[in-house]
């Protein structure tokens, strides 16, 4: 086996996206421009203008287009890539369901956004999370170098004959699309093309062994097709850990299903995604200095939920404080994980309290100040035994 | 760019056409649905080596009822409004893949989108303009019931003047739809394809070798397929071919085609029937009064006009009957 020779670059995560793909030998690219995701694509079609990457660029007239073309080249066995954020997600909603629904392996990264209305092209997690219910397997990166690693831990699991679900790999609009960090990326691409084999793991259209793909399903048969979507899901679980681990080995970076900061002897723990968790871990490192005993935890995996591991990490624990950049409107927990969590922990006999915090909505800005006030509130809750049932909205001027 | 020169020979009689079957009978379209016979002769014309993606629509459910499938080629169907973009990406992941040595390079392998008038006409309109301009090698077959059949006969961009539907009823009010059918097939000319015609399974040669050409030429093909519809239109089942022919013999429907720019009729007719024929067959159209007939009639003769001004010669004929 080849050694990997890396080679530092300052990338953004657009870029590092860009780069993963091309190390990937993805066969063909259907996309669509949106900001702040457009990067993407611009660096991938020089790629494929400089003849670094050999693959068909679909310029689609749309997101829904996008999102389709990729079907129909997954659909034939090529490796697809598109990539979106706000508006261009929603629009392409309704063939998020139909990508896993056909059980295409397709990689997708988004770089999240705000959705309209106002419109605002800034960060937040509103359209990720409402792609919850789509059954794609969704990894949230907080560096530009794990968003490099997951691309191509991304195609490992998608194409495993165990999962054959579309993936997501998110990041932070903005914060991290258009911020540059160095990031190593292989000199050899050999060397990923090795860990991504091209292998015929999923039933394609071919003319020699003809097969009916999307027929219609009656109430005799839909629920057994769905359901086997729920056991990929399960399966998937198992891969996705396999894969990093053995990326692990391989490259000698891996990132587990969630990232722990200081929190074995914390009695606070500070929960998000993204790249905010770079903040919360200066906060905490702040904090710590001034005696108070917090920790971080930072969900990696979002779908399938890494249940398991979160409830092992916040057992024992006092409060778990969430910080969510996306809205349930209507909810009186609003923020997407921090509902998640409590549900995941209902059955734990003993369990922490839980204070559901909504941050950086439209990208207003979240400080390490903010995070050691929010930290300050939370512990003064609890103090008084009065941590609310209910979201609290940081910074809003209301 | 291209050229209609020819792996295929020319259709002149039925007997030219491949005896295999590629659409399996068992489907459960309606009695006297022209649909099936439109797919039924398309895929012998195209042969094994073809992809085909269908939009959701009649033919989709009629043909695909998990766990059966009357497609004996491989087939493929994601949604309403995206069979021009999944059939753009196949086949770009044909040409990646063949250049890749993934698919053997020398496999010619047709890619056919066929969709309704509403997949088509209205929701999918925004994509099939996508694939056109982009110039992907597809055949894209529009079958055109003139209204969305598949959910219950409502009115669709492709719906003629007048015509009855469960969403333009007839009332004190309202008489059927009030606007005139789009003119799609003109629409995808004006993206200056290689191929683009009309046809007509009452025209049965026409459109055989019509499909032939469409799988020809290198770059997009559409063909626009009228579709009798006895359930939506309202006639008796046995009728379907008749009233299709009246389509063309009163230039209700002309069958024309432009290839490489040059446009011609390929069905002429001589002698032109008045519209009352072909209109008085149809159930949708029971409730027009002579006036509205005439109004019809006065839109088929500006149209027959244009189409003989466009060619300097008559090749429609005046109204004889």
């Amino acid at each position: 086996m080849q050694e990997v020779k890396w080679r530092r670059l300052p990338l953004n995560s657009n870029y590092a996206v860009a780069y993963a793909v091309k190390d990937c030998d993805v066969d063909v690219i259907a996309a669509y421009p949106i900001t702040p995701q457009t990067t993407v694509v611009e660096k991938l079609s020089e790629f494929i203008a400089n003849g670094e990457l050999d693959a068909e660029m679909i310029h689609v007239e749309s997101e829904h287009s996008a999102l389709s073309a990729a079907i129909g080249a997954a659909a034939v066995g090529a490796r697809t890539f598109t990539a979106t954020a706000a508006q261009g997600l929603e629009l392409m909603h309704e063939m998020l369901h139909i990508a896993s629904g056909l059980r295409l392996p397709i990689v997708m990264t988004i770089a999240t956004r705000a959705l309209s209305a106002p419109i605002s092209i800034w960060c937040d997690y509103s359209d990720l999370m409402n792609t919850r219910d789509a059954s794609w397997i969704t990894l949230i990166a907080s560096s530009a170098q794990e968003v490099y690693d997951s691309v191509i831990q991304a195609y490992r699991i998608a194409e495993d004959p165990r999962v054959l679900l579309p993936v997501m790999v998110a990041y932070d609009g903005f914060i991290m699309s258009h911020t540059y960090e160095p990031v190593y990326v292989a000199e050899n691409p050999e060397v990923i093309r090795e860990f991504v084999p091209r292998r015929k793991t999923w039933l394609t259209l071919d003319p020699d062994k003809p097969i009916t793909l999307g027929p219609i399903a009656n109430p005799d048969w839909y629920y057994e097709i769905k359901y086997q979507q729920v056991v990929a899901m399960e399966e998937a679980y198992k891969v996705i850990k396999e894969v990093d681990e053995e990326f692990g080995r391989r490259f000698g970076r891996s990132y587990g299903v969630i990232e722990k900061y200081r929190i074995e002897d914390a009695d606070i723990v500070l929960l998000t995604y993204g790249g905010l968790f770079g903040t919360v871990r200066e906060a905490i490192d702040a904090m710590r200095k001034r005696g108070i005993n917090v920790g971080g935890l930072r969900l990696r995996l979002w779908r399938p939920f890494p249940a398991e591991e979160i409830i092992e990490s916040v057992k024992g624990k006092k409060l778990v404080i969430v910080l969510d950049r996306a809205i349930s409107y209507g909810a009186r927990i609003a923020g997407p994980v921090a509902l998640e969590l409590m549900s995941t922990m209902y059955r734990m006999s003993e369990k922490p309290e839980v204070l559901s915090v909504v941050v950086g909505i439209g990208q207003r800005t979240v400080t390490e100040e903010d995070i050691a006030e929010i930290t300050a509130l939370g512990m003064k809750y609890l103090e008084e035994k009065r941590v609310p049932n209910q979201t609290i909205y940081w910074g809003v001027r209301a | 760019m291209s050229q209609s020169a020819t792996s295929r020979p020319v259709y002149r009689s039925p007997f030219d056409l491949p005896r295999e079957e590629y659409l399996a009978p068992g489907h459960s379209l309606c009695a006297g649905c022209v649909a099936g016979m439109i797919v039924r002769h398309l895929l012998k014309v195209a042969g094994p080596n073809t992809i085909v993606v269908t939009a959701t629509g009649c033919v989709e459910v009629s043909t695909t009822l998990y766990p059966y499938t009357s497609w004996r080629i491989p087939w493929i169907h994601v949604a309403f409004e995206n069979a021009a973009s999944v059939a753009s990406g196949i086949e770009a992941a044909i040409k990646v893949l063949q250049r890749k040595g993934v698919i053997d390079p020398n496999k010619r392998i047709n890619v056919i989108a066929l969709a309704g008038d509403g997949g088509t006409y209205d929701i999918g309109f925004q994509a099939l303009s996508g694939l056109l301009e982009r110039g992907h090698k597809v055949l894209y077959v529009l079958y055109d019931n003139e209204a969305y059949m598949n959910t219950g006969i409502q009115r669709s961009g492709g719906t003629p003047l007048f015509a009855w539907t469960t969403t333009t009823p007839v009332g004190k009010v309202w008489k059927g739809k009030w606007q005139q059918k789009k003119p799609i097939a003109e629409i995808v000319a004006a993206h200056r394809i290689p191929y683009v015609a009309t046809a007509n399974p009452a025209y049965f040669i026409d459109m055989v070798n019509k499909f032939r050409k469409g799988l020809e030429v290198d770059g997009p093909a559409f063909i626009h397929v009228i579709q009798p519809c006895p359930t939506g239109w309202r006639f008796d089942p046995r009728y379907s071919i008749k009233v299709a022919k009246l389509a063309t013999e009163t230039a209700m429907w002309i069958n024309w085609e432009i290839e490489n720019g040059e446009f011609r009729v390929t069905v002429p007719v001589p002698k032109r029937k008045h519209v009352k024929h072909y209109l008085r067959m149809q159930g949708r159209f029971r409730h027009l009064t002579d006036k509205e007939i005439e109004e019809i009639q006065r839109f088929i003769d500006r149209e027959v006009e244009y189409i003989n001004k466009r060619l300097g010669k008559e090749v429609i004929g005046p109204l004889v009957e």
